[in-house]
């Protein structure tokens, strides 16, 4: 046994931190998980991914009262005291977690005084040091602010400060048309704000399958949401109660105004106060931890997981990576194949990709065959009337292997995990389209794209 | 006149044969009936025969893959010339890419095995050889990925570089230079055998226990009635008919030898099939009996002489090899007198037979010469003890040392 306090601490309590430290525990590591909030959970529990599910669900269902009875209001409080449960009870069950596997939870920021050494400062100030055989750092991501419109999270906020405004704003101005991005002004859209969406690129949503992309643009502009895209934003001030912000667009300086302008143009690793200098661990030029295919940094003995290393900022690809560091520390052995990671956008309808678009498969010189379909030709689909978006499947034309699926669609962030499977388990798009599916459901058009990328529709 | 060659069907659960043994080279003249190739699957072996007589022209070759119905070659009546070549081409291809079905078959092969670790295991296997240390790689990147689409299915790859493999040691050996070492192909049927040998060694917790039997009373009885046994039922009266009585009285006394464990189960067998080991020129084979509690001694010995004609004419169907229960082994035809037989998954048990030697032994205190035959009985401790194991064996060896418990079953 070791002379040091743990076998492995983990920095960072969040998808990719307490899931390792789970692992650790069930592996029989004595671990430890070093938190800087008050709660565990992280970005995605607090302030990410679970509030604002909470808040998109909400606003939803509002939409459809609102529909059926055009004087209907929100309400704004009993919205947020909904989310702040939702987020309560999740941070609490964590925790819970956490204790039932004897982990030590420690709340503090985390230093290294070297490279097994830990310093922590509580939260009332004192200092508590820790050894560890091994760390894991999961310390994961922040907003990036715009150097001329610094974060005040009243009237220029991150998607924190979005995700908990006093009340709905009349006007919100959103530069960056992101995932989050859209997600939050879809948000404070439903609920009446007139929302500007102010993009850099040309397309909103980068990295998700361009079709994907350009039907969701669509969609949202029918839902009243206004975009200017390729718009380069050039300052904000405050001006008649209102913050400005002024941009390029097509050539001409042009301005809106938003009671809340939110800024959401990227996520940049968090790294700071750790003193990964003593502990011998090195950055990118990006600021995000070097680590190999292991997942070690340049010591062997200390991982990185999720946001502060490369990769697609998912939590759930950080809990993967989480359990993977966790079976390597005891020798065993897992992979995680990023093509399997999905990634979901909860609009209205959602959008959600896993594994290659067409284009890139062709790009990277595969034959792709590939099967488009509409939801409009959904039997379920158009009992509910949620007939918007398509499923697109994509196969390797070689080995017949399903891998990409992509699909918007209401209820796509459920139906993605199917191209998850398949191409985790390394099916033909065959063996999808040879298995049976309930009728009527959203998922027979999963197989109904794969038959006709076979060139064996029924429907189409 | 051209008579096509095809690939045979051998069975439900084939779909594919590897091209074993060219009896008949390509451009020979053969008779009708004559054996043309020899196929090898992981059950069975498969001679093909000529449809008609005339000039032979192959499409594969030795080690190839061939689906089955696919074309091997023909047979040209009319005594023609030599092999338009384009022919070779679509065959090969045709064996070499099996088409997305073949691949799901296969699968489905798989999954009947009872080995669902071994699957769960599968992916992982496929990485890149690292060794399994901590510093092995977690992420699989889109390059990664990519490399694996390129390789294509893993059957395909596997059996490329090895078909590959044995065109160079064929070259060698017609060289017979410094080589000290010939190389040669597993045969599939080899590789089967090895493979659930191997499976029964990891998965079952295996023991051996040993007795042994005084075998005089069933020689006296066989030497007595072997003339009238012979002329009523033209078979031999040989020694497997009775430990075949006596190990199916041993299994109703003790059934949960003639049990299986599927996952956490216990699967209880309500019939008595017993597995004969059969020794053939291609490796060993195992023909089940079926329902040995309803068949006559005269039955048992007629069965098994169909049986090992047929495992040594190659024509054993598939269907003959599955589904034992409980398999006997009878190594003594070799002269064995001890070993240590290894139960045949997901069976429990194997009874080894010896060699039946004259023995010094103490009866009523005196010292007798007896024809003595030592009886293994390998088990699987995970389903049975010892204590059963142990009755089990002197079971038998009580039936076998007083024959009359058979007819009596007693």
């Amino acid at each position: 046994m070791s002379e040091r306090d743990y076998q492995v601490v983990v920095i960072g309590g969040g998808p990719g931190g307490y899931v390792a430290a789970v692992r650790c525990a069930e592996l029989g590591l004595k671990t430890a998980c070093v938190e800087k909030r008050k709660t565990m959970g992280g970005t995605c529990l607090n302030v990410g991914c679970i509030p604002s599910k909470a808040l998109l669900y909400g606003s939803e269902v509002y939409t459809l009262v609102k529909e059926q009875n055009t004087s209907a209001q929100p309400d704004f409080i009993k919205l947020m005291e909904n989310k702040e449960g939702a987020v309560h009870t999740l941070v609490t069950s964590v925790s819970t977690l956490l204790k039932k596997h004897h982990i030590d939870q420690i709340e503090g920021m985390a230093a290294f005084e070297d490279p097994n050494t830990l310093s922590i400062t509580l939260p009332d100030g004192s200092k508590k040091t820790i050894t560890s055989d091994n760390f894991i750092i999961a310390t994961g991501s922040e907003p990036v602010a715009l150097p001329f419109a610094p974060f005040d999270e009243e009237t220029i906020v991150s998607s924190t400060g979005a995700l908990a405004l006093k009340k709905i704003p009349e006007s919100l101005v959103v530069i960056g048309g992101g995932i989050i991005g859209v997600e939050i002004a879809s948000v404070y859209s439903r609920l009446g704000s007139k929302v500007t969406v102010v993009e850099m690129l040309d397309h909103i949503c980068p990295g998700v399958e361009p079709y994907a992309a350009r039907t969701l643009l669509q969609i949202l502009k029918k839902q009243g949401l206004e975009f200017f895209l390729g718009a380069k934003v050039t300052g904000t001030k405050k001006a008649n109660g209102k913050q400005d912000v002024t941009f390029e667009y097509e050539g001409k300086p042009q301005t809106v105004a938003g009671d809340v302008v939110l800024v959401c143009v990227g996520r940049k690793p968090y790294t700071q106060g750790l003193q990964l200098d003593r502990a011998g661990v090195e950055l990118d030029t990006k600021g995000r931890i070097i680590v190999d295919g292991a997942l070690k940094t340049k010591q062997s003995h200390i991982f990185a997981i999720g946001d502060v290393i490369d990769g697609p900022g998912l939590a759930h690809r950080a809990s993967e990576e989480g359990i993977a560091v966790a079976e390597s520390i005891v020798g065993q052995r897992k992979v995680v194949n990023m093509l399997t990671i999905p990634s979901v956008i909860y609009t209205y309808p959602e959008v959600a990709s896993v594994g290659m678009t067409d284009q890139d498969a062709k790009a990277k010189g595969l034959e792709v065959i590939s099967g488009q379909v509409s939801m409009r030709g959904n039997p379920r689909a158009r009992c509910t009337g949620e007939l918007e978006g398509f499923v697109k499947v994509v196969g390797d034309k070689k080995t017949g292997r399903l891998i990409g699926l992509h699909i918007v669609s209401a209820h796509a962030s459920e139906l993605i995990a199917i191209g998850a499977i398949a191409i985790a388990a390394k099916l033909t798009v065959d063996q999808v389209a040879e298995t049976p599916f309930a009728h009527p459901t959203y998922s027979e058009a999963v197989k109904e794209a794969a038959l006709l990328a076979l060139g064996k529709a029924i429907h189409a | 006149m051209k008579a096509e060659v095809k690939v045979p069907r051998m069975g439900e659960s084939i779909s594919e044969a590897v091209v074993g043994t060219i009896l008949k080279a390509s451009g020979s003249t053969v008779k009708a009936d004559e054996e043309i190739i020899e196929l090898e699957t992981d059950k069975v072996n498969q001679v093909v025969y000529a449809p008609a007589a005339g000039v032979l022209t192959l499409t594969v070759k030795e080690g190839d893959k061939v689906p089955v119905d696919s074309l091997l070659g023909y047979v040209d009546s009319d005594g023609g010339a030599a092999a338009p070549a384009p022919q070779a081409k679509p065959a090969k291809e045709e064996a070499k890419q099996p088409t997305s079905e073949d691949i799901l078959e296969k699968d489905e092969r798989q999954e009947t095995k009872p080995s669902p670790k071994a699957e769960v295991a599968e992916p992982k296997k496929e990485k890149p050889s690292t060794p399994k240390t901590e510093g092995a790689s977690i992420r699989f990147s889109e390059t990664d990925f990519l490399n694996e689409l390129q390789k294509g299915p893993q059957e395909e790859t596997k059996a490329a570089p090895k078909t590959a493999k044995i065109e160079k040691p064929q070259q060698a050996e017609s060289k017979p230079s410094s080589d000290r070492e010939t190389r040669r192909r597993m045969p599939t049927i080899r590789k089967a055998i090895a493979k659930r040998l191997v499976e029964a060694q990891h998965e079952a917790a295996m023991l051996t226990t040993f007795n042994e039997v005084d075998m005089s009373a069933i020689i006296d009885l066989r030497t007595q009635y072997q003339e009238a046994f012979q002329k009523k039922y033209g078979v031999k009266l040989g020694f497997m008919s009775f430990f075949v009585e006596a190990t199916v009285s041993a299994l109703k006394a003790f059934p949960l030898f003639n049990s299986y464990l599927d996952d956490e189960d216990i699967v209880q067998r309500q019939y008595y099939d017993l597995g004969i080991a059969v020794s053939t020129d291609k490796g060993l084979l195992v023909p089940v009996l079926r329902d040995c509690d309803k068949l006559t001694m005269s039955d048992i010995e007629k069965k098994l002489e169909e049986y090992a004609k047929k495992a040594r004419e190659g024509k054993i169907a598939l269907e003959e090899l599955q589904g034992g229960g409980f398999t006997i082994t009878n190594g003594g035809v070799f002269g064995s007198l001890l070993s240590t037989p290894i139960i045949n998954p997901p069976q429990c048990g194997i009874l080894g037979m010896h060699k039946i030697q004259k023995r010094a032994v103490v009866l009523d205190d005196q010292i007798v010469i007896r024809p003595m035959m030592y009886l293994a009985l390998s088990y699987d401790h995970r389903i049975v003890d010892g204590k059963e194991a142990v009755s089990f064996l002197v079971h038998i060896k009580n039936m076998l040392e007083s024959p009359p418990r058979i007819l009596l079953e007693v």
